[in-house]
């Protein structure tokens, strides 16, 4: 069984002028120790799925249909304080700006302490020693003086890694992390990506890293799944879709990408921008921007299908 | 008028310090000392025309100030900025500075703050058109206003519209139809695309390439991302701190690189290709601006470091590529060359 099930999951928002469907029909499944990333540009419904697993949907976003299953037990409609109980213990979460993740008021020693004694038994010398463990397993030098030492006497780079630190706390089976390195410089965000990847190494945790980066995904992600206006448009092994994708708009995406040691004169690009969740088309939601879209794209929504290694959301695989 | 051949920007020995001390009452009574940051130190290098000169480093490296500085919205601490043979420093009030300042334009990095929200486009977008009165006839601004619109892929009848109905990559079209309004030959680009998502920024990229090759325009591009840098630049800059680590043609740069500095940066970037390359990522980060290391600056994160670069501070030295780079290591022929991870 998959530890973490997302099944037709429908994200809406209700407005004056009518509701607006932000996450439209999206199912994926992680396994144990899996790195699933999550990629698309602002307002693909990326961070707004990644907090709906969490049940950190803020209002008035609210799931309308679809179920998320943690280990085969639907946490969807759980009330808020069953809810607090699984988050930090058995999901945990990494947010892209690491000082307001943190309670500028706590030392960061006092906020790990305060997580592990909410979800374990230890005593308070015991839950200080594991703090100093921790901060120590993720990388900050000195841990035994820096537990005493308040958020804003980190650097953004050590900061991330007391989140995460806080994430991994009392060993979660899955972390959320929404664009932990975005606010990073390159050179932290090379260490960052090596940290989570360490970790979920180490522990056999599962992994769903929320990203705009693709360069972050390649280096982390054994699967990848492209969003795109709320739905997912590709889902497959991270090296096919980076190398071989099959969906119009993943292949655009790819393409798009300035690379190193490339001299293209002239980067692919897509025409035009995603739609506004007010003015999304009918039938493929990419079908006005798509090089390749004919008939039945303008008015059939396409579902996930098989495209070879991956599934791809795309009439250009539709069989028979 | 300078020769043709003379580049178009020559910046010599610019510095720029800010006072970052408390306030003197603090000062006195706790006997604190002055505190000043030095964030750009001795930059020199130039800018030919119609060419890209990419500065890139991580934040707090001053590349930003350095944008500011060369179209004046910061005076200079010290050395010069001369464009097209006149130092820009030495100018005094605005009056004389007016005829420069036409002819170089900048884009900032975030088109949400750095457009009117009160304005209509062809409003922002003729405002230096006005300013410098470039044109008298209304009828003429209307026709510029809806031309220069066109040129970056909008339409003229959004000239009626207000920024905020535009998205993050079509309001920074806006942005350079305004940059260009005044006819400049050179535009300070700091971050362009920084905010904008990926396939946007394809579109931003390749409209400014092809811009440069249909008006001859000369940029200095700012940005952290190597790639982007490497896609958009002639010739790159590498900063750390204040000051160049390394400088030389984008090609040979990111082919060989040379400064400990460059290497890692390089390093850093994820990998694409999916070739499985393992990657050592340089622990450490970039130290307080305000008590800088002595020495080389980048001696505490080098792998490579001795006593000379601890004591010392490098000064920028062609090596063997044809780039400058700023390292005793690499002077001294102590750095193997290659990648950093294998060297070291």
């Amino acid at each position: 069984m998959a530890l973490l099930e997302v099944e037709r999951l429908r994200i809406e928002f209700p407005t004056r002028r009518g509701t607006l469907v932000a996450v439209d029909d999206v199912s994926f499944s992680l396994q144990e120790g899996e790195v699933l990333g999550v990629v698309g540009e602002s307002g693909a419904g990326k961070s707004l799925t990644g907090n709906a697993i969490i049940g950190l949907l803020e209002p008035p976003g609210r799931i309308a249909a679809g179920e998320i299953r943690l280990s085969g037990r639907r946490i969807d409609n759980l009330p808020y304080e069953e809810m607090r109980k699984i988050r930090g213990k058995q999901i945990g979460a990494v947010f892209q700006d690491p000082l307001t993740s943190l309670n500028p008021l706590y030392s960061v020693g006092q906020q790990l302490i305060e997580t592990i004694q909410t979800h374990t038994e230890m005593t308070p010398t015991q839950a200080r020693t594991r703090a100093i463990e921790l901060l120590a397993e993720v990388g900050i030098p000195g841990a035994e003086r820096r537990v005493d030492h308040y958020p804003h006497q980190f650097s953004g780079g050590m900061r991330q890694r007391v989140v995460i630190a806080l994430a991994i706390c009392v060993n979660p089976r899955l972390i959320i992390a929404d664009e932990p390195t975005t606010a990073l410089d390159v050179s932290i965000q090379a260490q960052i990506i090596a940290l989570l990847k360490r970790l979920c190494r180490d522990h056999g945790t599962a992994i769903m890293l929320i990203t705009h980066d693709m360069g972050v995904i390649a280096e982390t992600a054994d699967r990848v799944a492209v969003m795109y206006a709320g739905r997912v448009a590709e889902i497959g092994p991270v090296r096919s879709v980076i190398k071989e994708a099959k969906h119009p708009y993943s292949h655009g995406l790819m393409g798009s990408i300035p690379k190193i040691n490339d001299d293209k004169e002239r980067l692919e690009q897509i025409e035009g921008s995603m739609p506004r969740l007010t003015e999304i088309p009918s039938g493929c939601a990419f079908n006005p921007r798509c090089p390749q879209a004919f008939d039945r794209c303008r008015v059939e929504r396409p579902d996930l299908m098989n495209a070879g290694d991956t599934l791809a959301s795309c009439w250009l695989y539709a069989h028979g | 008028m300078a020769e043709m051949h003379a580049p178009l920007v020559k910046v010599a020995g610019l510095s720029r310090y800010f006072d970052v001390s408390a306030p003197w009452l603090n000062r006195v009574l706790d006997g604190q000392p002055r505190l000043i940051l030095k964030a750009v130190d001795g930059l020199d290098f130039e800018i030919n025309r119609g060419e890209t000169l990419a500065l890139v480093g991580e934040s707090g490296c001053g590349k930003s100030t350095v944008a500011r500085l060369v179209v004046g919205l910061y005076r200079p601490s010290a050395g010069s900025i001369v464009f097209d043979g006149v130092d820009m420093a030495g100018l005094g009030g605005r009056a004389e500075m007016a005829p420069i300042r036409r002819r170089l334009q900048m884009i900032f990095q975030d088109p949400f703050a750095s457009l009117n929200p009160r304005g209509r486009v062809s409003a922002i977008v003729s405002e230096p058109i006005r300013a410098f009165r470039l044109l008298d006839d209304e009828r003429l601004i209307v026709e510029r206003v809806g031309q220069l619109l066109r040129q970056v892929g909008l339409s003229p009848v959004d000239g009626e519209k207000y920024p905020h109905e535009f998205s993050g990559g079509q309001r920074q079209r806006i942005s350079i139809a305004r940059a260009l309004s005044s006819q400049p030959e050179f535009l300070v680009c700091d971050e362009p695309t920084s905010a904008l998502d990926v396939s946007v920024q394809a579109q931003i990229l390749n409209l400014m390439k092809d811009l440069q090759r249909q008006l001859g325009l000369t940029y200095l591009f700012i940005s952290h991302n190597l790639a982007v840098v490497r896609h958009i630049a002639d010739r790159v800059g590498v900063m750390y701190l204040g000051r160049l680590a390394e400088l030389g043609p984008a090609k040979t740069l990111f082919a060989l690189p040379r400064h400990p500095y460059t290497r890692m940066l390089l390093d850093t970037i994820p990998d694409l290709d999916m070739t499985g390359r393992q990657r050592t990522p340089v622990a450490g980060e970039v130290p307080n601006p305000i008590n800088p290391p002595t020495g080389c600056a980048f001696h505490p994160r080098c792998p490579f470091a001795n006593d000379r670069c601890r004591s010392e501070r490098p000064e920028p030295k062609l090596n063997d590529t044809g780039s400058t780079t700023a390292c005793h290591a690499v002077e001294e022929g102590r750095l193997p060359a290659g990648p950093l991870t294998q060297a070291a």
